[in-house]
């Protein structure tokens, strides 16, 4: 039973931190096609915003030191204008470009903003600690659970439902999903392109930075590859849910962290080294079902 | 007075020129029908107004302010609807929020909820299904929507795209009507692209005829019907 309790918790944790991942790209993908591979480096630009520039292997912590109730607001920031920038400087130039384009375009910024990194920080990987006593465990119905694990789900939970209500109950929510489902019919009703597009960046931006910082306090190293992985998991996770449905993506999300996490406790012990394989394999048996995607939109084809 | 001025605008995609010089007023409260061939360019003319095809040459004007060049958006801002063809509902999104999704640019707000009430009122079957995907409804149904939709946005001039298209005789007949009623309740100016020319001799007005991206006759509408050269615009017999 606390076996279970254990699995339920990885499986809920992971699948967050790729929920919230998956989020972020499918809000982009929505208003504008855009499939953001830079959304990667943006979570390791949060992180590294939290130190000082050095190449010494033990991180100077500058940011990092601020009381949670500042240090929070501080990273959101610094994603929604990180996010915010590169659409006005890079991609509001490929906007009428095709699909493939942009992608490119989103490709080359991650490098670029990889490689700023790399010019401040060097490439080895730096220990932060960050909030020590989220490592204690809490024991619920007698299973040992790391505070981190249930706060991750916590955090994701109020994400998720406030984005919901912002989604649903506020005028610019209602212009985000009209624009996400006609781009060109939204702008005759007089939304703003620039405004959606803008406020979906930031939002993704945002996400970007809560991302990054779990993953520092989980793993407690600050790594240039640490967004990669979780992109790459997260951009599985809105195809699988369909690319442009938000409510696809976090299910999408939730459905390849608890893959990994049932995978890894059921394989046996020697097939344990090819878990990735497994959920890969498991991804491909779903895409050949349902190439569309779990979730996928009507109007995810069409764009006028 | 002219709400709306058209200046010898042209319009291409591509190679392919589908508005050549193309010059006509509106007048406020005033029915303007543009009527013609499959592939003459009315539709064009339409998306070249509301900005979402940029004209090549020529000059747009609303209210005298020139909108040429001009993103949809602010178009729209301007009191320029269009309804286009093949209705563009929000289908995802329930009846309701596709009615509001024009809203948000009113400065005039705390007329919205009103303005709802009088839609729903004119549409009953929408007020009946407030909470029900747009996707949901019927062709005729989404018709009654997305000009519901457009007079939300508090319109000075609406343009409707083909509203008889796909449509059933019978609903078309509902949709004229509520359009000539809207038309003298709100003194609304109304620019009609329609491609079956008797509606239009119904409804009055005046009336233009497009071909090849021209115009090539302009007039009353119910005079027009009785041209013999409206007839030769569709089934190009002789020269023109």
């Amino acid at each position: 039973m606390t076996a279970v309790l254990q699995i339920i918790f990885d499986a809920l944790s992971l699948g967050s931190l790729y929920a919230l991942g998956a989020l972020g790209i499918a809000l982009i993908f929505g208003v504008m096609r855009l499939v953001n591979f830079a959304h990667g480096d943006f979570i390791a630009f949060c992180v590294f915003a939290m130190l000082w520039p050095s190449i010494d292997a033990t991180a100077v912590v500058f940011a990092g030191m601020l009381p949670f109730y500042l240090l929070i607001p501080l990273l959101l920031i610094i994603g929604a204008a990180l996010s915010i920038l590169s659409e006005i400087i890079v991609f509001r130039r490929f906007r009428n470009t095709n699909p493939a384009t942009m992608m490119i375009a989103s490709f080359a910024l991650g490098f670029v903003i990889r490689h700023i990194l790399l010019m401040f920080y060097s490439s080895r990987p730096k220990s932060i600690t960050l909030w020590p006593s989220l490592g204690l465990p809490v024991d619920f119905l007698g299973a040992h659970i790391p505070m981190l694990q249930v706060v991750t789900i916590v955090i994701t939970l109020v994400t998720l439902a406030v984005l919901v209500l912002f989604l649903k109950r506020t005028r610019y929510g209602l212009e985000m999903r009209a624009a996400a489902e006609n781009f060109t019919m939204a702008r005759m009703l007089g939304v703003r392109a620039n405004g959606v597009i803008l406020l979906a960046f930031a939002i993704s931006g945002m996400l970007a930075a809560a991302i990054g910082l779990i993953l520092a306090t989980i793993s407690g190293t600050a790594d240039i590859n640490m967004g990669a992985n979780v992109m790459l998991i997260a951009f599985i996770a809105t195809v699988i849910g369909g690319l442009g449905s938000v409510p696809g993506a976090v299910a999408g999300g939730f459905i390849i962290g608890a893959a990994s996490v049932i995978f890894q406790a059921t394989l046996p012990h020697d097939a344990r080294v090819f878990r990735d394989a497994f959920v890969y394999g498991a991804v491909i048996v779903v895409l050949l079902v349902r190439p569309q995607g779990l979730f996928a939109p009507k109007s995810a084809k069409q764009r006028v | 007075m002219t709400l709306l001025a058209v200046d010898d605008i042209t319009v291409s995609y591509g190679r392919l020129t589908a508005l050549r010089g193309v010059t006509l007023k509106i007048a406020e409260g005033e029915v303007l029908f543009v009527t013609g061939p499959n592939g003459a360019g009315k539709s064009t003319l339409l998306n070249a107004i509301a900005g979402v095809v940029p004209a090549g040459s020529g000059s747009i004007t609303m209210d005298g302010a020139k909108v040429t060049g001009a993103s949809p958006e602010d178009i729209a801002r301007r009191g320029f609807s269009l309804v286009p063809e093949g209705r563009n509902v929000f289908g995802a999104l329930s009846i309701e929020e596709n009615l509001k999704v024009g809203t948000g640019m009113r400065a005039d707000r705390h007329k919205i909820a009103g303005d709802l009430e009088s839609v729903y009122a004119e549409f009953p079957m929408l007020a009946d299904r407030r909470h029900t995907a747009a996707g949901m409804l019927s062709g005729g149904q989404q018709q009654m929507l997305v000009i519901g939709r457009a007079l939300m946005t508090a319109p000075r001039i609406m343009a409707i795209d083909e509203p008889s298209l796909g449509l059933a005789p019978k609903i078309i007949d509902q949709v004229y009507e509520i359009l000539v009623r809207l038309r003298a309740q709100r003194k609304l100016t109304l620019l009609i692209v329609e491609q079956s020319s008797t509606r239009a001799m119904m409804t009055g007005g005046r009336m233009i005829l497009i071909r090849g991206g021209r115009i090539v006759l302009e007039g009353a509408a119910a005079d027009m019907i009785e041209d013999e050269r409206l007839k030769q615009a569709y089934f190009g017999f002789g020269d023109h």
